[in-house]
């Protein structure tokens, strides 16, 4: 039976899958109920100074008939006081001795201010602490929050002071609208941070109400920018995470999250770097239980890979991820329909004529009603010496299997664009500060 | 109509229930979901299999981008009739059944439920989303007014020609009006969707038979082209003694009936049998069953592998209960004043006969009688030969009108034709399609003619 726990900065956890700092994980009530259902962790609803919230706070993203593609929110940190948060965090702990509890700060960026709540949280039995250096809207405005997260200075400094101060590890929880995440990650592994947590939500506005012209969520007719999150933002934060796994500054253990629903999230997470899943919408959106299947498909996973531990996932990926110039240009494939499956939708006649390169052809289809006899099935064709094979049409396929991407042998030995270039006699680099110098002639 | 044994009448209540939409109406969510299962195909097959050629895909695709008016337009320029077609057409042979989804062997996207679902929409807000064109002063008179003659007028409203419709019957429809099953669609629907014709502009005149209470020879003199949409006539009689008796009826009369006459005042038999194979006869079994005969029988002289009915006809009448007689034949029909019964005689298949179809012969010795209160025949209409055959110059083949494909134009340059004299008993959509087709014809025709006249006028 393979071992699903993972060990973060010598904490254990029963599971990696942990419930991010949010709604999920406001009170002792719902973390205790959440360690009930499976989940090996929590980080706590950001603890600080209380603050007021707003109505309405969420907004969302829907896709056809699949609701919450991408949450947005308006809201701030916890509306509870310290003291009870970290009262309810010691009682957690106490019936919960085994999975991990994390509080997550924010306080104003003094370094008294940090130290005391860094003290409480040492006190209230907390495995670890988060410092909630992403908050995008509201506490940013209040110099907390992304204004700290954004700037690596600022965001080292305060580190520093709570590594000081804590008897726990560290985890600083980074915002991603920063243009280089691994630079930010790199600054506060520097200032002596345990670990990173990543992403916090994104900068946006999920809509506009076209009748009251409102951005949503509303408030009383007006909206401010939110943080948006849910499966919609899961590819940006795998890279994000994949880069700062990759950054030769920042070799600390990670704690990825963003649009985590599933085990199958959770172990592109893992593969590209992080040793833990964070997860909010998705609980939000189906409450704990899901937790139970993300156990349950994980050990089958590891089962069938023949892997004894979930730690053996992390990061095994990382290898795979390559510069651009060092992908190999002479491996080709092109795209095969299977007749059999196709059903004549003629996507992928209309995505690659209009949206690629013009490799498929398809005749008009005949008029044609069952009243009269058959409808022949009107298959499209793939012109194997023009296809690129750039996978569009695979993509806008939508019967399982039916259009597959075949590697042909071009005979040709592999060659990258780096090597290219050197057998060009040409850099395989590109300087910008060369380049500026020489009044922007590239040499390709 | 004095029966044998008059089957108890349901209360209106019971006919409500018994007669109540057999596709409801789909709600916002419903709709949402069933549209999100369009995969938006490219020069799309359900656009191909609609006689119409409603671009389907994109109405879908304005229903769930929440423009409904959008999709109504979008459905109603191609498909003037679009909430009749929507209710009526047999969309698991046409646009459903050409769904690629089909071939994957899903459930085909709910086309007509969701084209009914748009353009209910409209219809209920009153809104109007077409005006007819600048008046040119050419006038058209269309013989019936039936779905092909609708569509046609409307088109024609379209391009700013003036479309005068004269009917027989007291109001208008056609068979779209007083010959669809009660359960896919009741009387007054469809003149809500004529209501929004007849605001283009469109006269229509009931009450008045060409050839009886106006002339041909008037028409052509008063009117620039005449459009013919007669449609079909009377149901053909079986042939056989006992024809007259009281509870022998013909399957248009019946349905009429319960179309026009209120649910609660059709009388019908305990026992009824219905001769035919067509959806004809099924709508007569099926409507039979509801208004609460207690066994009803649907004899036909071939197999079920030759029934003409639609194969989701056949299978509502299957739920219906419905005892089917194949390979049996009418020989008389029973009875003092009333039909008492019913005498059959059974058929095997004989050689093949002009369909391709074997013949039924007659078993001899095989005859039994079946006891029943009503016979309703159900065989295929007659075609309009008579009335036809008085328009000068006008070809036939079969008892059809021919027309030339592209512009539904007759042998007679000055008659158009569509609908079920041309084609010889289709859909209600075919109808919609060649009464368009007609109205470009006579629209194409009237410009080369004006073209012309200008030029004679230029060179004068
Ligand atoms: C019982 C039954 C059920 C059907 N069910 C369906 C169905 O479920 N779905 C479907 O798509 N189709 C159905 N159809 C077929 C459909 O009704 C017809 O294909 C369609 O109505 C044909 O339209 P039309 O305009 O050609 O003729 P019609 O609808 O027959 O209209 C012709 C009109 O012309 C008038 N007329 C005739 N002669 C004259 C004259 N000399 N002067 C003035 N007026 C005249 C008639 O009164 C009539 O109103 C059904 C048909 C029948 C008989
Ligand atoms: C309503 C809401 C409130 C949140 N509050 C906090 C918070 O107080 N502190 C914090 O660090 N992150 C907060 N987050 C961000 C989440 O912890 C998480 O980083 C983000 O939602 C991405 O994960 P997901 O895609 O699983 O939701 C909040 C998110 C939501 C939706
Ligand atoms: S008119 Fe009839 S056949 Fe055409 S799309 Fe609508 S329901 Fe389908």
């Amino acid at each position: 039976m393979p071992d699903l726990s993972v060990n973060f900065c010598g904490v254990r956890s029963p599971n990696p899958f942990w419930l991010a700092s949010g709604p999920p994980t406001n009170t002792a009530h719902q973390v205790m109920h959440a360690f009930e259902e499976g989940w090996g962790g929590a980080v706590w609803k950001t603890i600080g100074e209380p603050i007021i919230n707003t109505a309405s706070r969420y907004g969302a993203v829907d896709l056809k008939n699949v609701r919450m593609m991408g949450l947005n929110n308006i809201e701030l940190i916890s509306d509870r006081p310290i003291e009870v948060n970290f009262r309810e965090i010691s009682e957690v702990k106490k019936r919960f001795p085994h999975n991990a509890v994390i509080a997550s700060l924010m306080v104003e960026s003094r370094r008294e201010s940090w130290q005391e709540i860094t003290h409480r949280a040492n006190d209230s039995g907390a495995d670890m602490v988060e410092l909630n250096f992403g908050c995008p809207h509201g506490m940013s405005e209040r110099g907390m929050g992304a204004a700290v997260g954004q700037v690596p200075d600022y965001a080292a400094m305060i580190t520093a002071w709570v590594k000081e101060a804590a008897t726990i590890p560290v985890i600083v929880k980074l915002t991603p609208n920063v243009t280089d995440i691994a630079h930010m990650a790199a600054a506060v592994a520097a200032a002596g941070a345990d670990a990173v947590s990543l992403v916090n939500t994104f900068n946006s506005i999920v809509g506009v109400d076209l009748d009251t012209f409102s951005p949503c969520p509303q408030v009383q007719g007006h909206g401010s920018h939110g943080g948006y999150c849910g499966p919609a933002i899961k590819p940006i934060a795998l890279h994000m995470v994949s880069s700062v796994a990759r950054h030769p500054g920042a070799q600390i253990p990670i704690s990825g999250i963003g649009g985590v629903g599933a085990w199958r999230d959770a172990v592109e997470f893992m593969l590209l770097g992080a040793t833990s899943v964070q997860v909010c919408t998705a609980a939000m959106h189906f409450g704990f239980r899901i937790v139970r299947e993300m156990a349950a498909g994980l050990d089958e996973y590891l089962r069938e890979k023949g892997m004894a531990s979930a730690m053996d996932l992390i990061g095994r990926s990382l290898p795979r991820i390559m510069d651009w110039g060092d992908l190999n240009l002479n491996y080709k494939t092109i795209a095969r329909i299977d007749a059999e499956k196709c059903i004549g939708c003629n996507l992928c006649y209309i995505a690659c004529e209009d949206g690629a390169h013009q490799c498929i052809t398809s005749d008009a289809r005949p008029a044609a009603d069952l009243r009269h006899g058959p409808i022949p099935k009107h298959v499209p064709k793939i012109l194997d010496d023009e296809c690129v094979g750039c996978n569009l049409c695979s993509l806008v396929c939508p019967v399982p299997g039916c259009i597959s991407m075949i590697e042909v042998d071009t005979g040709r030995p592999a060659m990258t664009w780096r090597q290219l270039q050197e057998a060009r006699g040409k850099s395989p680099m590109c300087d910008m500060r060369d380049l500026l110098a020489k009044g922007g002639v590239a040499g390709d | 109509m004095a029966l044998n044994h008059p089957a108890p009448r349901l209360s209106p209540e019971e006919l409500e229930r018994t007669f109540a939409d057999i596709n409801p109406p789909l709600t916002r969510a419903q709709a949402l979901e069933e549209g999100s299962r369009c995969l938006f195909c490219y020069d799309a097959p359900c656009i191909k299999a609609c006689p119409t050629r409603i671009d389907v895909p994109l109405f879908i695709r304005q229903i769930m981008t929440g423009n409904t008016v959008g999709s109504a337009r979008t459905i109603l320029d191609a498909n003037i009739l679009g909430h009749s077609c929507a209710r009526v057409c047999p969309t698991s042979v046409l646009c459903e059944g050409a769904c690629v989804l089909n071939a994957e062997g899903k459930r085909p996207v709910s086309i007509g439920s969701l084209q009914r679902y748009s353009v209910d929409r409209i219809l209920d807000s009153g809104k109007r989303l077409f005006s007819p064109g600048p008046d040119t002063g050419r006038r058209v008179a269309l013989i019936g007014a039936g779905p092909a003659s609708l569509s046609c007028a409307f088109e024609l409203r379209r391009c700013g020609h003036q479309a005068v419709l004269f009917d027989s019957r007291p109001t208008p429809g056609g068979l779209d009006a007083y010959g669809i099953a009660a359960y896919k669609m009741r009387a007054a629907d469809v003149q809500r969707e004529i209501d929004m014709i007849r605001e283009m502009g469109v006269d229509i005149r009931c009450g008045f038979t060409v050839g009886v209470d106006v002339s041909l020879a008037q028409l052509e003199s008063e009117f620039d082209a005449i459009f013919i949409g007669v449609g079909l006539g009377r149901t053909d009689r079986l042939g056989v003694p006992g024809e007259d008796l009281q509870g022998s009826v013909d399957a248009l009369t019946f349905i009429e009936q319960t179309k026009m006459n209120g649910l609660a005042s059709v009388a019908i038999g305990r026992r009824v049998a219905v001769i035919g194979g067509g959806n004809t006869a099924i709508d007569c079994v099926t409507a039979a069953r509801r208004l609460g005969a207690e066994e009803v029988y649907m004899i036909y002289r071939r197999g079920p592998e030759d029934m003409t009915a639609f194969a989701y006809e056949i299978e509502l009448a299957k739920k219906d209960n419905i005892t089917f007689r194949w390979h049996t034949l009418p020989v008389r029909i029973l009875g003092n004043s009333s039909v008492e019964a019913v005498q059959l005689i059974c058929t095997r298949p004989g050689p093949p006969d002009a369909s391709g179809r074997h013949a039924p012969e007659p078993i001899p010795g095989s005859e039994f009688t079946l006891p029943v209160d009503m016979v309703i025949r159900a065989l295929g209409q007659q075609k309009k030969v008579d009335f036809l055959s008085t328009i000068p110059a006008l070809a036939l083949r079969k008892g059809c009108v021919v027309v030339d494909p592209e512009t539904g134009q007759t042998s007679n340059p000055k008659y158009f034709a569509g609908g079920d004299c041309v084609n010889g008993a289709a859909e209600v959509v075919d109808a919609v399609a060649e009464g368009k087709r007609a109205a470009r014809g006579i629209h194409a025709m009237f410009s080369i003619n004006s073209t012309v006249a200008g030029r004679e006028a230029s060179h004068a």
